[in-house]
Order: structure tokens, then sequence, then C-alpha cells
């Protein structure tokens, strides 16, 4: 994006402008997703167990958000007593950092990233390897037995799963060819039957074990262990408060959109629909092209954020022992088996099956996916009648069948 | 001053502080936080000088696992909350001397070496590198993988689970 501010200011401040307003942008899109994201969370789990979530505040209680927010700037922020203060302070921060600088080579569009990187995808799972030192350091330097306990099992447990949460981005890589997101953004144009995640059998699991591990690499439930609150009353974060309490959501929101951004542009075609045939910066011209490719690919970092809160909301917490022997006894080898698999299917499989392989997966998952909306919105053929109770309950009597003014209980 | 001379300075100076701050910190959890510091700063450096992959590995080996790790066992075998060191007169001058010394001779090797002029063009990226790896350095690569697997192996087999025969 240098060029654009070189007509504007002279060499070094161009530079210095373009940083700048990336780093702006960016952090406005972070924020304002967060904000977004909070809100959705609240509303997702409210209708999973069937209540109505936030509704007093702006439409839709869309501004709950930032009611909680004002709440938590004017709340006291301390540290306890025994709690190492430089690092107590300092652990938020860190935390929030590392989730934000994984948006650095995250390209929203063809030519639009903030730093163009050549190992792009290596670097974004480097920098977002370093959100559990802040972590750590929290439960560490809180002075508490819970903080402590949730802080060890952030350390295992995220380290662990960095191992095949590297190698899922592998697979992919071995079929691109290259570690520049940009470069796999521009390969997957054209239908969505170019996407790496219907490239072959092996891709398409790699994206399923993929998306595990960064819900787990995120401390998304059902992997949260390091905040079980039935068993840590709230883990690393126990002995905070107000805003600094809020760096760390601030740092999973973001982490959870870098992770969701780098498996839509490693697998699911990045910034294309996957239904016009052409590249639309090229087609358009750069920004108007760019700001619907932009729009593409943070609709499909939502659609992924919003698979995660639904899993939050739909499934039990594993148990820690769990949580590590799936990774270790099941992900780990998995992962290592899609990628010999995805080298021997580049080496061994001819160009033809390949497209055959491609096309099946490819209309068998969306025919799937349009089976299953189909399904969800076709009314039940025998609808309970009104006032009485579904399934098991049919036939029970409620206080709209038997009034208790005059049967009274039974 | 450029642009670069001045992101370098800021940059060195930082990471140069951070490392006086590893050294001179008495708590350990401090030193491990300054530590990062110190690494992060290193692969601010390479960035600096366009090399992309080493400093994305400098991030992945030292901060992500390394330090990670490095807090992980304090935090498993501190026997207080905050383990503090304490350094005698004596490992203070040992440590100077060597530090010295060290620096010394880095200095020395660095001064020898005649810096190349910087081109223009854009740096090899990671694809000559794996090339460079599986071809004139496949020995070298393949013994340090060998070394990497036998310590892996070895750390698995002194940390197996001890079985009791059961009486």
């Amino acid at each position: 994006m240098p060029e654009v501010w070189s007509s504007i200011a002279p060499h070094p401040w161009n530079l210095v402008a373009a940083g700048a307003a990336a780093a702006g942008l960016l952090f406005a899109f972070v924020g304002g997703s967060t904000f977004l994201a909070i809100w959705a969370e609240r509303k997702v789990s409210a209708r999973v167990q069937d209540r109505l979530g936030p509704t007093r505040v702006g439409p839709f209680g869309l501004l709950q958000s930032l009611a909680d927010g004002i709440k938590l700037i004017a709340k006291e922020d301390f540290a306890p007593d025994g709690a190492d203060r430089f690092l107590f302070r300092l652990a938020p921060y860190l935390a929030f950092c590392a989730a934000f600088c994984g948006f650095l080579a995250l390209p929203f569009g063809s030519g639009l990233v903030a730093e163009e990187l050549d190992a792009a995808a290596f670097f974004v799972l480097a920098v977002l390897s370093g959100e559990v030192f802040g972590v750590i350091l929290a439960g560490y330097a809180s002075a508490s037995k819970w903080a402590l306990f949730g802080g060890i099992r952030e350390a295992a447990q995220v380290v662990s799963y960095e191992a095949p949460r590297a190698l899922c981005v592998v697979v992919p890589v071995c079929v691109a060819g290259t570690l520049s997101l940009t470069a796999f953004g521009r390969q997957q144009v054209g239908g969505f039957w170019n996407w790496y995640v219907f490239h072959d059998p092996f891709t398409f699991l790699a994206f399923l074990v993929f998306f595990v591990t960064a819900t787990a690499g995120c401390k998304r439930a059902p992997f949260d262990l390091a905040e079980a609150e039935s068993e840590l009353v709230a883990g690393f974060h126990t002995e905070y408060s107000g805003i600094r309490w809020s760096y760390f959501f601030l740092a999973e929101y973001g982490s959870m959109f870098a992770v969701s951004g780098l498996a839509s542009l490693l697998f699911l075609g990045g910034w294309h629909t996957g239904v016009l045939p052409f590249e639309p910066a090229e087609r358009y011209g750069y920004w108007v092209g760019n700001v619907l490719n932009a729009g593409v690919f943070i609709t499909k970092c939502w659609v992924l954020v919003l698979v995660m809160i639904w899993m939050r909301w739909s499934l039990p917490r594993l148990r820690i022992d769990q949580v590590m022997e799936t990774c270790l006894r099941y992900l780990l080898p998995t992962a290592c088996g899609l990628l010999v698999g995805v080298c021997l299917w580049q080496l061994a499989v001819p160009a033809a099956v390949g497209e055959v392989v491609r096309f099946v997966l490819a209309f068998g998952t969306l025919a799937a996916m349009l089976m299953l909306f189909a399904s969800l919105l076709t009314p039940d053929g025998d609808p309970t009648p009104r006032g009485d109770l579904p399934g098991v309950w049919a036939g029970r009597p409620t206080p709209l069948t038997h009034p208790l003014s005059r049967g009274g209980r039974r | 001053m450029t642009l670069p001379v001045a992101l370098f300075a800021v940059v060195a100076t930082a990471t140069a502080v951070s490392a006086l701050g590893v050294v001179l910190s008495q708590r350990i959890v401090r030193s491990a936080v300054w530590l990062l510091f110190t690494l992060v700063g290193v692969a601010v450096l390479y960035f600096l000088l366009g090399a992309e992959f080493l400093g994305a590995a400098q991030l992945v080996v030292y901060v992500g696992g390394t330090l990670v790790l490095v807090v992980f066992g304090i935090m498993l075998t501190a026997q207080g909350p905050f383990d503090t060191l304490t350094t005698r007169p004596a490992e203070w001058a040992v440590g100077g001397t060597l530090g010295v010394a060290l620096f010394a001779l880095l200095a020395h090797a660095v001064m020898g070496v005649e810096a190349k002029p910087a081109g223009d063009g854009p740096l090899p990226g990671t694809g000559p590198l794996g090339v460079a790896f599986l071809g004139d350095y496949l020995l070298p690569f393949e013994i340090v993988s060998v070394h990497l697997l036998v310590v892996l192996i070895g750390a698995a087999y002194l940390a197996r689970a001890k079985r009791r025969a059961k009486p």
C-alpha cells in the first residue's frame, strides 16, 4: 500500500503513513469485530439456551458491548497484594499484542495487506503462538492457585496443539507450493471447486483438523480448560478486573478472527466469492474490487467465528486429560498421516482422477449443506397442536389444556 | 538519518536494554519476560533485514516454544511464589569477565568481516532456502534432524511413566 501514499508524502514518510494507516485500520477491524462478536456470542448462547439474550441496549441489544465497556472502564483496576505487579499489568498487553500482530500479514484482498510477507503463513502461526505467553504470565503473576493452575493448563494445552495446527497448515502449503498468503488467495480464483479444501480428501480432512486445533489454540470451549469455571473459578484471569480483564477478551476474539482468516485463506478461497470466474480487483479496479474482496473475506471470517461460538455453546467441556489425549493420541498422528497422504497424492495420482475427486468433494459438500438447510427450513409433518407439549411429553396436561382454575392439579 | 537506520537504532536499543534486564533482574520469571523482549527484538531485526523466514522461525522456536517451557518449568518447580536469585560477588566477577571476553571476541570478528553493499533486489525467499536444505546441505540438515530425534526419544524415555510391578 505505500504506492498510494507516495503521491502524498515524500519517500520515508509515505512508508510511515502507510504503516500508521494499516495499523489504524487493523485496530479498528479487531476492535469492531470484538465488539460485535461479544454481542453475537451472547445472542447465540441465549438462543441455544432458549433465552432472549441482550435486548435492552440499542436495537436488538447491539450496544450491549458498549455498555459493558463503560462498566469495565468505570470499575476499579487493582492487583492482589501478593502479585508481581509489573508482570500482572504487563500480561494482558502481551496477549493482545500477539493476537493483533497476526493480522499484519493477513491479506484482506488482492494486494490489500498491511505487510506483504514471503513467509506469511509461517509468520501468522509464529506470532499467534506468542499469545500463550501472556496467559501464562497472567496465571503466574496473580499469586493465586486458581490462576496458576489455569496458566499451567494453558501452557500444556497450547504448546501441544501447536504441533498438529502447524502440520495442518503444511498440508495446503504442499499443494500450493508457497508460504505467501497473497499467492494462496490468487491461486484459488474462480469457482468454489478451486478452493484447496476440495483439492483432495487429505486437504478436506486437514481443514477439519485445523479448525479443531485452532479452536483449542484460542482456548475456546470445548477446550477452555484454562478458565474452566466449574473447577478453577475463572482460571488465569481470576484476579483481573475492569478494563485489564477485557484486554484478554480482545485478545481471545482477535486470535479467533486471525485463525479464521488464516483458515479461509489457506482452505476456503481467501477473498474469492467462489462464484465469480475472475479476480474482482483486476476487473473493477483496485479500490472497488478490493472493497468487494474485503467484504467477502470478512464474511468468511465471521462464518467461521460463528461456528466456533456455536460449538462452544453446544458441546460440553472436555477434561484436561481428555484434551491432552485428543491432541497427542489422535490429532497429531492424524495430521502427520494427512501430510504424508497429500505428498503421495501430489506425486502419484493422475490429474484426471484428481479433477474428478475435486468435483465430487466440492459438489458433494454443497449438496450436503443444501439438504441440511432444506431439512431445517421445511416444517415438520405433524406439528404439535397449540398448547400441547411435543415429543415424549405429548398428552401430558399443561396449564393451557387443563387450566388450574377449573380442574386444579391432578 | 534514513528510515531503516532510525528503525534499527530504536529496535537495537530496545533489544540491548532488555538484554540488560535479563541479567540484572532478580526474579527468574522477570528475567524470562526480559528475555522475551530480547528475542522479539532480534526477530524484528531479522525482519528489518528482510529475512522473514528466519524472523518467524525465531519467534516460533524461542517465544512460542523455549520461553513457554522455561516459565512452565519455573511454575512446576518453584518452592515459593516468586523465586529470587542472589548473586555472590565471585559470580559477578566470573560472569562479568566471561561476558567482556565474549563481547570482545564478537566485536573483533564483526569488525574483521567486510560488510557487503546492500543490494536493491529482493532477497531470496523460502523456496531457495528449502532447495538448499534438501540439496547442497542435505547431510548437515539430516544430521541435525537425527540429532533432534535422538534428543526427543531420550526425553520421552526419561519422562516415561515408571510402572511398578503390582505386589
